[in-house]
């Protein structure tokens, strides 16, 4: 196990490494200056001299990659051209908006999707079955972002049971806060949770096809108990894997939703810094995604191969 | 299976014919409006703006009075477009590495593929369309760029796997045999036979391509006025959704059907192709 741990930390290594050069080459290929890039046409000769000095971009390329890696290790992302903040406050204030509608969203998305795939899996071919996969259809096809519009639609703009937009804040308590997030946290789950419920019905009924199930029927359990005690325990690894994989997929999509909800969450962050030109802080955040995506997924491999001695040897 | 039997065999299956004619819909729809739409999508009508559906127009029209049907039909253009070219771009570029890396399975090429696969499955898409358009400007062309390089993985390692177990089979190594590399193996013993995983899969990315184009479009990195575009038109719709929720819905419904037929179509084909897993809708 340990060697299993040793060897994907060195490969979670190498891809964040890797990530990081792709990440700041991007930025660097900017044509021409990224002072005069970021400041637009205007700019005077002293603030782009400022901004070059404040980008480090006196120094060599390498120097310049190991002086922006350095300080990120040490926390320091930089600071903001258009906010004049440090980059890591600014992500440390919006992160308590994205983490937690991402976390609402998985939470919700497995609570949906466990119970309608064990379902649809426990009555193969009737019409519970069909309707569940056909609303599962439907759910991946829709555009969350649109599904999120008719939602305030209808439940902010009709109803009046949810605000269209905005977050109430931490400071407001746990409840308006989590209000605010909830129809969000809706339009994020409902495709990721059609997704999943689609893999466990699939899963589930594989697992239902083999042999200790059959021998578990013989010695007398119903149907049911086979399924409840023996098959749901076996055909979860998969379902683990995607629910590890749609962790990036609600990040991401939470760049969009938070548009939608104007949540001022990293997503927010990201586009505002992308009109204002802040190269700084669109390379700090998609850095810092891209380093939870990796990190989770890890997690994840390390999750299964404690679970299933089996894959430690294959990974 | 011969080709009437083939085509029977279609013709049965639901969810082939379902998809088959939503897809087919909006490509007529996309390919009519090159010749004719209802209304000029330019010509702006600001008195008859935000106008609920009706005779003259079936979908209602925008806040610039445009007429939504028309710009549905244009906009399937658009999505159309950078879809199949995302597709092409990551078919173009991913089948050929799946196959080389198939062909030297273990070898420092296929390691470097399969490694650089990982590293842009670890970018969520939309990350790398962010990037690429914070520095390269919004455009429909940075969007097909964005989308294409994230089909890229898809398709090599789609092939790759398909590949390594075809390479085990009697006629390739009949082939060896008589004489044949490894490239020419590659494309005229294993391609044939990879080519209907490949038709299924692409039908899958066509489908997110859309999606993903949409989202892009949505948020402003994707196509930019004055080409119509389903993204762009929900943008547009959002502030004025309480007093014109047509101007939000239909567009949406363009993508959601859209969509759906393209999934349907890919599922039916899959299970046409592969008699093996007659599944009950998996």
């Amino acid at each position: 196990m340990l060697r299993f741990v040793l060897k994907r930390l060195v490969s979670l290594s190498l891809s964040l490494v890797v990530a990081s050069v792709v990440i700041f080459l991007f930025v660097e290929v900017v044509p021409g200056d990224p002072a005069a890039f970021m400041l637009g046409l205007n700019a005077t000769e002293d603030t782009l001299a400022a901004l070059r000095d404040q980008l480090g971009l006196s120094g060599s390329l390498i120097e310049r990659y190991l002086s922006w890696v350095g300080g990120m290790l040490r926390g320091d992302f930089g600071t903001s051209y258009t906010y004049r903040t440090p980059v890591s406050e600014m992500i440390a204030d919006r992160m308590w908006i994205s983490l937690p509608l991402a976390l609402y969203a998985l939470t919700l998305s497995t609570l949906i999707a466990f119970p309608a795939g064990i379902w649809a899996a426990s009555k193969r071919g009737s019409l519970a079955d069909v309707s569940v996969m056909g609303l599962t259809q439907l759910g991946v096809a829709i555009p969350n972002f649109w599904f999120a519009m008719l939602m305030v639609l209808v439940f902010a703009i009709n109803l009046r049971w949810f605000s269209a937009g905005g977050f109430a804040g931490w400071d407001a308590g746990v409840y308006p806060a989590m209000k605010s997030l909830t129809l969000p946290a809706i339009a994020l789950a409902l495709p990721q949770a059609s997704i999943l419920a689609r893999v466990m019905r699939s899963s589930l009924l594989d697992t239902l096809s083999e042999d200790f199930i059959r021998t578990a029927r013989a010695k007398g359990l119903t149907k049911r108990q086979a399924l409840w005690r023996h098959a749901l325990r076996n055909a979860l690894i998969p379902v683990l894997t995607i629910i590890g994989l749609q962790f990036s997929f609600l990040l991401a999509g939470a760049i969009i939703i938070e548009n939608v909800f104007f949540l001022p969450g990293l997503g927010r962050l990201v586009f505002q810094a992308i009109s204002a030109r802040d190269l700084i802080v669109v390379e700090s955040v998609v850095m810092l995604l891209v380093f939870a995506v990796i990190v989770v997924n890890f997690a994840v491999d390390i999750a299964y191969a404690a679970v299933d001695p089996r894959l430690r040897v294959r990974g | 299976m011969t080709e009437t039997g083939f085509l029977r065999a279609a013709l049965r299956s639901r969810s082939l014919v379902l998809g088959a004619v939503l897809t087919a819909v909006f490509v007529l729809a996309a390919v009519v409006s090159f010749l004719w739409v209802p209304h000029d999508v330019a010509m702006l009508d600001i008195p008859n703006r935000m106008k609920g559906p009706d005779g003259m127009h079936p979908l209602g029209t925008d806040h610039f009075g445009r007429d939504i049907l028309s710009m549905v039909m244009v906009g399937a253009r658009t999505s159309i477009a950078v879809a199949v070219v995302a597709v092409g771009i990551g078919m173009v570029l991913g089948v050929p590495l799946g196959l080389a890396a198939a062909a030297r399975k273990g070898s420092l090429l296929d390691e470097v593929i399969m490694r650089g696969n990982d590293l842009v499955f670890a970018f969520p898409s939309l990350l790398i369309a962010i990037m690429i358009t914070a520095v390269f400007g919004a455009s429909a062309l940075n969007a097909i760029i964005a989308i294409g390089i994230f089909n890229i993985p898809v398709f090599a390692r789609l092939t790759r796997g398909a590949a390594l177990s075809l390479w085990t089979r009697d006629y390739v190594m009949a082939a060896r045999v008589a004489g044949k590399g490894a490239a020419r193996i590659s494309f005229e013993h294993i391609l044939p036979n990879v080519t209907n995983l490949l038709i299924v899969q692409g039908t899958i990315q066509f489908s997110l391509g859309i999606l993903a184009e949409a989202a892009l479009s949505y948020v402003g990195l994707g196509a930019q006025p004055p080409l119509p575009s389903w993204g762009r038109m929900l943008a547009d719709s959002q502030t004025m959704i309480s007093i014109a929720p047509h101007m939000a819905i239909f567009p949406g419904l363009a993508i959601l059907l859209t969509v759906l037929g393209l999934n349907l179509m890919g599922d039916g084909l899959r299970d046409l192709f592969d008699p093996k897993i007659r599944r009950v809708g998996r």
